[in-house]
């Protein structure tokens, strides 16, 4: 089975967001950067489906948009087990996702990909579409935010939540799949895996994205929510809170 | 020019989260003409006249009865295309985050998702959207016409505003879709969504172990079919809870009307996905919990005793 993993290098979710002087974008000065969660997933489904399969019989191919700096989210997922990696070079990533969507799809177009993975969503710009925007793009079928997976041959099955209930959607390969939390427990690298990851083939090829129809005009930090009371301690305060919720929140 | 919202349905009625998105395409100040998928009449479409659709158009095709993503987005693409309008505007539920970018790329443009603000004027249509895990908001310009835009659940709160809503039944022909749902697995009857529940009661390590997260679910039981239990990241990767009940960074962004943290400390990837509700009350023990930062109301000390005092007082209020 031969797959490609397009992944995203995005800021720890534990950063503290400083806005920098343009206005529009994150001061990265201090910013650790991490494999976006969401694409540890597809990763890690995408090593498992290799691992099933006769030895030397799959591939599976990293492609990142991003700066000279994703290669080390490329290596990354290279030390977890993927075979090769692809950095399609760009100073910016495009605040318009159908921008970035192009770029990837042209790059994937050709190959007889069994199955193109995405996580769901990235966890910097929370666009939560360029799988779906790619597989649209290259007129595979589609299925997002997965949370379980089988497949049988050409056919998959696969379960995503929706609001009280599970869908389970039936779909033929090669598809485009996202990745959402639930499907797997994605593993750590081994020191043999980042050992081995340095010799790992890792293509770097400059592309030059479109600008697209989103602009940004600026990133802001969210309202400060007004200052909080500690109403009390222990089971005594409680009366004293539902008063509070009843006729000053007016929630109750 | 009008804008196109794009309602949903399941099992052939209308969800109740339809009424946000009539609501919200208003605020780009042209008429409203609301939009559904159904095999035939969908129950409850009429409804959305009372909150300002100027017109309901139902687009009927048998390959509607569950959610078909290919022919849903192709039917409407296709009336998109043909109806010049301004936007179109999707609810970014589970299933309009799927649907929206389908049907934005055939219009060769993306989606502006998640919106909680929107704005048209002389300088044209400026969105607000959270990013960063709700650490800062993105204001960005929308060029493309039609936008094509999905709104928060729970940020655009349905108002009343009743128009003429006249009617519209289109058959419209699909392609069959490689992509089927063959079935839903509902949850057990009477469990509320998180994403849907007006009342949050979340429970984190500080409930010690599963069993006694039955305090929590006694308490949303208290509120009468308005509340849902929710969970911290830490005890939904420790198998306690589903991942369907998590909250935060990578699990449901919620904004309810009142959000009870219990047990909580507060990680910054648990305040990304609660920060935006409208009223906050936090439980802990440790009064230095950064929980309490963000709580409207604390109350510090031993759940085991707090919780059940106020199961009991909703009780009164709602028996």
């Amino acid at each position: 089975m031969k797959i490609a993993v397009c992944i995203k290098r995005v800021p720890d979710s534990e950063t503290r967001v400083k806005i920098a002087p343009d206005g529009k974008s994150l001061d990265e000065a201090g910013v650790k950067f991490v494999l976006n969660p969401y694409d540890e997933f597809a990763v890690e489904e995408a090593l498992r489906r290799k691992e099933k399969a006769p030895p030397g019989a799959g591939e599976v191919a990293v492609f990142c948009l991003g700066p000279t700096a994703a290669q080390e989210t490329i290596r990354t997922a290279l030390a977890m087990g993927a075979d090769r990696g692809v950095l399609l070079s760009a100073d910016r990533i495009p605040s318009d996702p159908l921008e970035s969507a192009k770029v990837l799809a042209a790059e994937l177009k050709g190959s007889s990909w069994d199955l193109i993975l995405f996580g769901r969503m990235a966890i910097d710009d929370y666009n939560t579409q360029v799988g779906t925007l790619v597989a649209e793009l290259l007129d595979l079928p589609c299925v997002s935010a997965v949370s379980h997976l089988d497949i049988e041959g050409t056919r998959g099955i696969a379960e995503r939540e929706i609001e009280g209930g599970i869908e389970v959607v039936d779909f033929p390969l090669p598809a485009v799949l996202t990745t959402d939390k639930g499907l797997n427990e994605p593993r750590y690298p081994a020191l043999k895996g980042i050992m081995a990851a340095k010799k790992k083939p890792l293509d770097v090829k400059p592309v030059q994205p479109g600008t697209g129809t989103l602009e940004i005009v600026a990133l802001m930090p969210p309202p400060e929510r007004k200052e909080g009371k500690i109403v009390g301690e222990g089971a005594g305060a409680v009366g004293e809170l539902v008063r509070l919720l009843r006729e000053e929140a007016k929630v109750l | 020019m009008t804008t196109l919202a794009v309602l949903e349905q399941r099992d052939g009625a209308l969800r109740k989260i339809s009424f946000e998105v009539v609501t919200g395409a208003q605020r780009l100040g042209q008429p409203v003409e609301a939009v559904v998928c159904g095999t035939g009449a969908v129950q409850g479409a009429d409804q959305v006249a009372k909150f300002g659709a100027d017109k309901i158009v139902t687009l009927t095709n048998p390959a509607f009865a569950r959610y078909a993503p290919e022919a849903c987005a192709q039917a409407l693409a296709e009336r998109a295309k043909h109806g010049g309008y301004r936007a179109i505007v999707f609810v970014a539920s589970a299933t309009g985050r799927d649907l929206a970018p389908r049907v934005a790329a055939k219009l060769g443009v993306a989606v502006a998702a998640d919106l909680t603000d929107l704005k048209a004027d002389s300088n044209g249509l400026v969105v607000t959207r959270p990013v960063y895990a709700g650490k800062a908001l993105l204001k960005v310009k929308v060029a493309s016409q039609p936008a094509v835009l999905s709104l928060r659940p729970n940020v655009f709160t349905p108002v009343e505003r009743p128009k003429a809503g006249a009617t519209e039944t289109v058959a419209v022909s699909v392609a069959p879709g490689r992509v089927t749902v063959r079935e839903i697995k509902a949850a057990p009857a009477g469990t509320l969504d998180v994403a849907e529940a007006q009342v949050i009661i979340s429970g984190g390590r500080g409930l010690k172990e599963p069993a006694n997260f039955k305090v929590l679910e006694e308490l949303a039981h208290a509120f009468g079919g308005r509340a849902a239990v929710g969970a911290s990241r830490a005890v939904v990767d420790a198998g306690w809870r589903a991942h369907a009940d998590q909250v935060g960074q990578t699990g449901k962004t919620v904004s309810p009307a009142l959000y009870i943290a219990v047990g909580i400390s507060g990680a910054i990837q648990h305040l990304a996905g609660m920060r935006t509700s409208k009223v906050i009350v936090a439980i802990n023990k440790d009064k230095d919990a950064p929980i309490f930062k963000v709580a409207d109301y604390g109350v510090v000390g031993d759940l085991f005793e707090i919780v059940p005092k106020l199961t009991e007082e909703i009780r009164k209020l709602h028996g």
